[in-house]
């Protein structure tokens, strides 16, 4: 038995550490650290709930935008604000364009290189690789001469002797599966994908002003403003204000053009580049679809309403898929959250491994891994800045792949005709899902989902506003006269990396507690009171390697959950007066 | 273009970029420089010959948000900066090695390149119980950058948490989080803060070192005057409301539906030292003032405590005051906690409830030079060598007229190689601190009349 430490695990948001052990070639067991803590509900405490979002979004720039939705959600449960349509489909587009984003990204800057070797491409033939191309998709970027230049393009990298993000990586690895051919065409599209990135940040940037960290969103909805008068209405005589062709505001004619004209290039690209790129490596890579299974149980909260009533119709659907039964999803309580620091650096003040709702829930700091620099974990019975978030005390898996069991459970057709395309064009059956393999094609299905559906929320937008119907936030609530003296709010809702949840409590028109539990806190959980282990520990457990020193296969099972550490580690204090506790979530 | 620059093209056709890129590159690095567009070629003939620049990317305590922005890059794009212009041969969220592996590609860097590779810092430090609280490779961050920065040709701080510490060393935090700076102290160092840094800034001051083999002129927090030398405020595109007196009361009232100014609903513009309004994001696209919300004043110091409640009105900005500088608009903060200003010292009183040590400290060292707010030419700090300082890009013309060099003048600033440029774009305005220091001002009498008043929620 050896243990192998992974430190820093690249190609994720934030810092982790996973160790391993391996008995003859297989994984036998896995320990999943986050090693980076900021404290960051600590700071929000005693701050004006409004300016809440600002700060709980520099949680994560990534999947950028989340936090900030999730937050503005939380505080307008509390004080019962329903915020206008316009405002929704906005959020909508905001939150949408991020999933397309983070799954193309998170597969071809994250995760590609766990099943493609780019140095193996610059033996590729270019006119077999546009054979290949074109046979997968209409994608134009196909030539033979194209090829030829990116093939050219990458000799001048690594003759050059520095081969930047490209060094000492596990190149030539027997794990790796591609011809020559196939890993040049996804290499081709990983410099495409950096490139095509840039339209849906325009998007973003649109909407939200800026991206990362879009700055348009307000308790009550959005600080976006139509045009006097309304999209085609023109703009005020009296001041006429100059409106450069590049720049146009977010919702004049002009503006909505340009989103949807980005949207439609966003989705070109996820239909005739990252899914046929996606099926592609899964038919080279088949065994994987038995590897990686990790827990069985799925949980989703759901996200992107689809109505202005307090219980909307959601576009992917909020539930449970326990023990892989396509047969049923179950029902979702904020009630069943609770969290485990058993074996996290932090202890409850009773000394107790109860499991604690987030609105109940406290951690002091108790740091005590070994000395630095610290060669292994091993020994340490805590072992991460992560928390251990329970469902009615079980682990669970959350992300893409619980959405789309979730959603296809629930009878979504776009989600199901997906899933049984593609299950039908690798030759296996919808249980092969459940795996490494199903959790990175899941990605690309969202992907295409939500693509899809992009255009919807932009035509609906567009119709709302055409009935003269301008409005972009509920302002009822905004003095904070208005408020009561406590309250109580939170949000449950789906990032790209999975569920995520918010809870605010309100006293005295400041911030008294704030708590969040993240996506990779459920995924990248540690072990929790009874020893059970966290969805990434579970899925590496039997993951096979063919060289222990280069754990390549690890890497593919991490990172088919693209990770996001960075938001998982968090702090929180109850409102001033109380003793300082700090709550990692 | 020139034959000369068609040579260059040439050169950098064969590193795969487009004659179309190529173009929009040159002009895209020159405009945020502020520099003539004839310094387009120059900016080429530079990028083309210089070998790659190694680059170590560290990431402390941070969201990501700055790779995120790096990796969005538009003029040129994150693959142009990747394959062409640097070799980014250390940074987390891209890399293929992971643990041992990794490590070892930073090493190998810092082994190969001694003073030859640039340190970005992305994230902030944290300092408290040894460092725990951001570990590496078993190691304290601390360490890390330490190590790293030592043998750099340059760091270079990235964001406004590697900057000074941002949201982790906010008020409340309990991990000592603190910017490069105060655990860096030897060889080149830039900061270039905001949340998230703008991308087209951070590879302007990298083609800047190309272009003149010097690091752009700083402030005394050592963020290049091309980026943060302005006030946003001066160079806002709803400027001209506030003169008028037309400002947004409500969210999507009337006038914010005519793009009127969001002085009234919050916006930092009148105390945020950066180039948003002309740089913009995403290749121009937008800012957050345009999309319509007021600005948080995010490359400030301490932003998170000194700005908000973010919603809160400012106090009245200088009336006329376009050379207003970063280090002022600091000085002009923490002099308020030291009594010094009466018009910031009402904006910080009711702000310094979070000031952080940070800015107590300086606000001693300001009380003990019985500072007022000063002038502070660029290149005019005897402790720093500073590289050439074109003209001030960021102030609107109509407002430095006066001292507006001609064409030809500027070309000759931007030419001038040696240390010692000595440029006085910057000096011909003194800031306005007439104000008695004693004297109680009305916070209302130096705001222009509302035009449309209704009841204002915010208002003092």
């Amino acid at each position: 038995m050896t243990r192998t430490v992974i430190d820093p695990v690249t190609r994720v948001g934030g810092h982790l550490r996973v160790e391993v052990e391996i008995a003859n070639g297989v994984v036998r067991d896995a320990w999943s650290s986050g090693t980076m803590f900021r404290g960051m509900e600590l700071i929000l405490g005693g701050r004006d709930p409004r300016d809440a979002w600002l700060l709980a979004q520099r949680i994560c720039g990534v999947c950028t935008g989340v936090h900030a939705l999730a937050s503005v959600r939380a505080v307008e449960n509390a004080l019962g604000v329903a915020i206008p349509t316009n405002a929704r489909l906005v959020r909508n587009l905001l939150a949408g364009a991020g999933y397309v984003q983070a799954h193309v990204v998170g597969f071809y800057h994250r995760h590609a290189f766990d099943w493609v070797d780019p140095m193996a491409a610059l033996r590729a033939d270019p006119a077999a690789t546009s054979t290949l191309a074109l046979s997968m998709s209409e994608w134009p970027q196909s030539s033979p001469a194209y090829f030829k230049g990116v093939i050219d393009r990458l000799t001048t990298v690594v003759q050059s002797g520095q081969l930047g993000p490209f060094a000492n990586g596990y190149w030539g690895h027997p794990a790796y599966r591609l011809t020559p051919e196939a890993n040049l065409l996804v290499v081709a599209h990983y410099l495409e994908a950096l490139d095509w990135q840039r339209g849906i940040i325009r998007i973003q940037t649109l909407l939200g002003g800026k991206s990362p960290h879009p700055q348009t969103y307000l308790v009550g909805g959005m600080a976006l403003a139509p045009p006097w008068g309304g999209p085609n209405r023109g703009l005020p005589g009296e001041h006429p204000q100059q409106v450069e062709r590049g720049s146009p505001p977010a919702l004049s004619a002009r503006g909505l053009t340009d989103i949807g004209t980005a949207i439609a290039d966003a989705r070109t690209f996820v239909e005739q580049v990252y899914l046929p790129d996606i099926l592609m490596i899964a038919g080279h890579y088949r065994e994987w679809a038995g590897v990686g299974a990790g827990l069985g149980s799925y949980l989703s909260y759901g996200e992107f309403p689809g109505d202005d009533s307090t219980k909307p119709a959601l576009f992917l659907s909020r539930g449970r898929v326990m023990g892989r039964d396509l047969a049923r999803v179950q029902p979702v309580d904020q009630a069943g959250i609770a969290e485990s620091v058993a074996h996290s650096w932090y202890a409850y003040d009773d000394g107790g491994d109860a499991l604690r709702h987030p609105a109940n829930g406290q951690t002091n700091p108790s740091y005590t891994a070994p000395t630095q620099p610290s060669a292994t974990l091993e020994g340490s019975d805590r072992y991460s800045w992560l928390k251990a978030p329970r469902y009615q005390d079980e682990p669970m898996e959350v992300g893409p792949l619980a959405r789309m069991a979730v959603a296809y459970v629930e009878g979504q057709k776009d989600v199901r005709a997906a899933i049984d395309g593609a299950a039908a064009s690798l030759g296996v059956g919808r249980e092969a899902f459940f795996s490494t393999l199903g959790r990175t094609m899941a990605r690309a299905i969202e992907a295409q989902v939500v693509a899809r559906q992009l255009d919807g929320w932009l035509e609906a937008l567009v119709a709302n506003l055409a009935t003269g119907d301008l409005a972009l936030a509920d302002l009822t609530r905004w003095d904070p006269g208005t408020w009561p003296g406590e309250a109580r709010g939170w949000a449950l809702g789906e990032s790209p990396r999975g569920a995520l949840g918010h809870w605010v409590a309100i006293r005295d028109q400041r911030i008294d507690t704030y708590q969040l539990v993240d996506a990779t806190t459920w995924n990248g959980s540690p072990r929790d009171a009874q020893g059970r282990r966290g969805a990434l520990e579970e899925a590496l457990v039997g993951t096979p390697l063919a060289d222990a020193a280069r754990p390549l296969e690890v890497l593919r099972t991490v990172h088919s959950f693209d990770p996001c550490p960075a938001c998982a580690v968090h702090a929180y204090v109850p409102g001033a007066g109380g003793p300082v506790q700090i709550q990692v979530i | 273009m020139t034959r000369a620059d068609d040579s260059l093209y040439a050169a950098m056709l064969q590193r795969g970029m487009s004659r179309r890129t190529f173009i929009k590159f040159c002009t895209a690095m020159t405009a945020a420089l502020a520099l003539p567009a004839t310094y387009a070629s120059r900016v080429a003939a530079a990028v083309s010959a210089a070998p790659r620049i190694p680059v170590i990317w560290l990431r402390g305590q941070g969201c990501g948000g700055d790779s995120a922005a790096f990796l969005g890059a538009s003029n040129p794009t994150a693959a142009e900066v990747l394959l062409d212009l640097l070799s980014v041969e250390y940074h987390e969220m891209i890399m293929a090695p992971a643990g041992a592996a990794a490590v070892r590609s930073r090493t190998d860097v810092q082994a190969r390149y001694p003073n030859g590779y640039i340190a970005v810092v992305e994230g902030a430090i944290p300092t408290a119980d040894g460092g725990i609280h951001c570990m590496v490779d078993g190691r304290p961050f601390r360490d890390v950058v330490r190590d790293v920065s030592g043998g750099a040709l340059a760091t270079i701080a990235i964001g406004t948490c590697a900057f000074d510490g941002g949201s982790p060393a906010a008020a409340g935090g309990a991990t000592g989080a603190v910017g490069v700076a105060s655990i860096v102290s030897s060889g080149s160092l830039l900061a270039m803060p905001g949340c998230p840094v703008n991308s087209a800034n951070l590879t302007a001051a990298i083609v800047h070192y190309l272009t003149f083999k010097q690091w752009p002129a700083t402030d005394s927090r050592h963020r290049p005057y091309f980026a943060y030398g302005g006030l946003i405020h001066n160079q806002c595109e709803r400027r001209a409301h506030f003169e008028f007196g037309e400002f947004v009361l409500a969210w999507g009232d009337e006038a914010a539906q005519k793009g009127w100014c969001l002085y009234k609903m919050g916006c930092k513009g009148p105390e945020t030292n950066a180039n948003c309004p002309t740089v913009r994001y995403a290749d121009g696209t937008s800012w957050p003032v345009k999309a319509g919300h007021g600005c948080v004043g995010c490359t400030m110091p301490g932003f998170w405590d000194a700005m908000s409640p973010f919603y809160r009105r400012l106090p009245p900005p200088l009336p006329f005051a376009p050379t207003v500088s970063a280090d002022q608009v600091g000085q002009a903060l923490v002099g308020g906690v030291a009594g010094l200003t009466v018009v910031h010292g009402a904006a910080s009183y009711v702000r310094q409830r979070r000031v952080g040590a940070q800015e107590r400290r300086d606000a001693r060292v300001a009380a003990a030079d019985g500072a007022l707010p000063r002038q502070d030419p660029p290149g005019g700090d005897p402790d720093s060598v500073q590289p050439p300082v074109p003209a001030d890009p960021t102030e609107p013309a109509e407002l430095t007229e006066t001292d507006e060099p001609s064409s030809s003048d500027r070309e000759d600033v931007v030419a001038i190689e040696g240390p010692d440029p000595a440029v006085p774009v910057d000096t011909a305005v003194p800031v306005d601190i007439s104000v008695p220091l004693d004297t109680a001002v009305p916070v209302d009498t130096a705001v222009p009349v509302d035009r449309a008043d209704s009841p204002d929620l915010e208002a003092h």
